[in-house]
This record gives C-alpha cells, structure tokens and sequence, in this order.
C-alpha cells in the first residue's frame, strides 16, 4: 500500500495555473494526486514525475467529457465544485488540455461567467442586507470586490490571448 | 455560398481525420500522423471542437459498437463541403506564398 498524505491547501479560481504547478511540482517529487476535496488535496507516493496532472473548469455535462478524456489515456482524479481534476502517466507523453489559443480562450470565458455569477450574487446579497437591519452585508460586499479583482484578472490574460490570436492561432 | 470560412489548423485536421470513421484517441493519431507530428492536438481542444462541430452539423457521432465505450464521429456532407471549400481557400494562399515568394531559399 503507497504512503498517503493529505495537504490543505487554498487557490483562487484565477489562480487555476499556479494551481496546475503546484500539483505537478507535487507530482515531481514523487506525490501524485489521488483525490480532491474543498480546499484539500490527497496524494499518494508514487515514482517521481510519474504523473502530469491537468485541471479544467467544466461547464456542460461530465460524463461524456470524463469518458472521452479516459479514452485518451487519463485517469479521472475528482471534481470539486466545477473543477475537474486529470492525470496521466507521463510515460504515455505529453498531456496537455488545450493546444490552441481559441480553446485557452473559451476555458477562460467560462470560468470568467461562473466568477460573474457569484460576484452578482454576492452584490445583490449585501446590499439587501445593507439595507435590512443586518449589519453582515459587508462581508457579503467585501467578497464582491475580491471577485471583482479576480474578474479583472481573467479579463487581462482573456484579453491579451484574443490579441495574440488576432495575428496566429 | 456563405460567407467566406477560415477554419482553424486543429478544425481543419479533425475535419479530414474524420473522412473515415474515428473515435477521439484515433483523431488525435491520425492528425499527428498527417502532420508528421508537428499537429499535437490536446484532449480539452478536441473534445470541445468535436462538440461543437457535432452542434454545427458538420460531423455526426455513430451508434458505438456493441461492448465499446468508444464513440467514433464520421464527416457529414455538410463538413465535406466545407473542407473542400477550405482547401481552395488555402491553394489560393499557396500559390500567392508561392508567386510572390519565387526564388527566396527557406533560411535554415
């Protein structure tokens, strides 16, 4: 039986990359990930750089995608909230999710509109709760403007990939 | 005629991967294949472009074979169409490449 441990760990949603990179320095290092949980990610020992592990904001029906993305040769890990979570032996090759600007696009305006969602939610939230006698609107506000810093973000790298993408794929 | 079509490199290759029957994986080796393996599509792109292409009508996904997970997607006439439609459009750009470019060597 592989050594397991358990990391708690926070990303933001933004920060899906640096996410991706940590997975995989973990993966280095001999610790591939088995199984996600909210804020909590399980490894277990296994031969160093034996895995690349892949993250994908999934928007439409799982199943399919999932059963399509085993076909290939990856290995389902979890999903958590709308995050799904793959990884594949590294002797099988290079393992990438997206090979073209467009796709690196659409991911991003889909994680773009969940994050939209929620920062409205949120405003609609506080505010009512603003004006009831309530004093806990703020922190409702108070996640709005991070959300909204996030947005900023994604809108950035969006923006700069559709450039990039008016000259080349 | 429609307005004029510029597909992607990665459309492209799965439109003519797809000239014969394939299921995702088959896809990608035979567009690597093609492209004497500078085409490496990646599993996320290629899902979402064979749904989309589904949606569109320009492929169609068959009835699986009994006992397999795998889902082959073959070209309808409508993608055919459109495939061959582009690879006027790129002789076009060749032979322009071509003319304008006539006697420079390939630096390398």
């Amino acid at each position: 039986m592989n050594e397991i441990k358990t990391i708690r760990k926070w990303f933001w949603a933004w920060d899906f990359e640096k996410e991706e990179k940590w997975l995989n320095r973990m993966a280095a290092e001999g610790w591939a990930l088995v199984s996600v949980g909210f804020c909590s990610y399980t490894f277990e020992q296994s031969g160093p750089g034996e895995y690349i592990i892949r993250l994908e904001m999934h928007d439409s029906s799982d199943t399919p995608f999932i059963s399509f993305m085993e076909e290939t040769g990856a290995e389902y890990v979890g999903k958590m909230i709308k995050w799904i979570y793959f990884r594949r032996r590294s002797e099988l090759g290079s393992f990438d999710l997206f090979s073209d600007i467009d796709s690196r696009i659409k991911h991003l305006k889909t994680i773009i509109s969940t994050i939209r969602l929620l920062l409205i939610a949120n405003i609609l939230i506080g505010i009512s709760n603003s004006i009831n006698v309530t004093r806990i609107g703020w922190v409702n506000l108070l996640v709005a403007a991070l959300l909204a810093y996030g947005l900023g973000r994604l809108d950035e790298k969006k923006e700069s990939l559709q450039n990039e993408r008016l000259l080349r794929e | 005629m429609q307005e004029s079509m510029v597909l992607t490199e990665a459309s492209y290759y799965i439109l003519l991967a797809l000239y014969n029957p394939q299921h995702g994986y088959g896809i990608m080796q035979e567009v690597e294949y093609l492209s004497r393996g500078r085409v490496r599509l990646a599993a996320g792109t290629l899902y979402g472009a064979l749904t989309s292409m589904v949606d569109k009508g320009w492929i169609i996904p068959l009835p699986s074979e009994e006992g397999s997970r795998k889902k082959n997607y073959q070209i309808t006439s409508k993608g055919l169409e459109i495939l061959k439609n582009e690879v006027e459009r790129l002789r076009e750009l060749l032979l322009n490449g071509d003319m304008i470019l006539k006697g420079e060597k390939k630096d390398e």
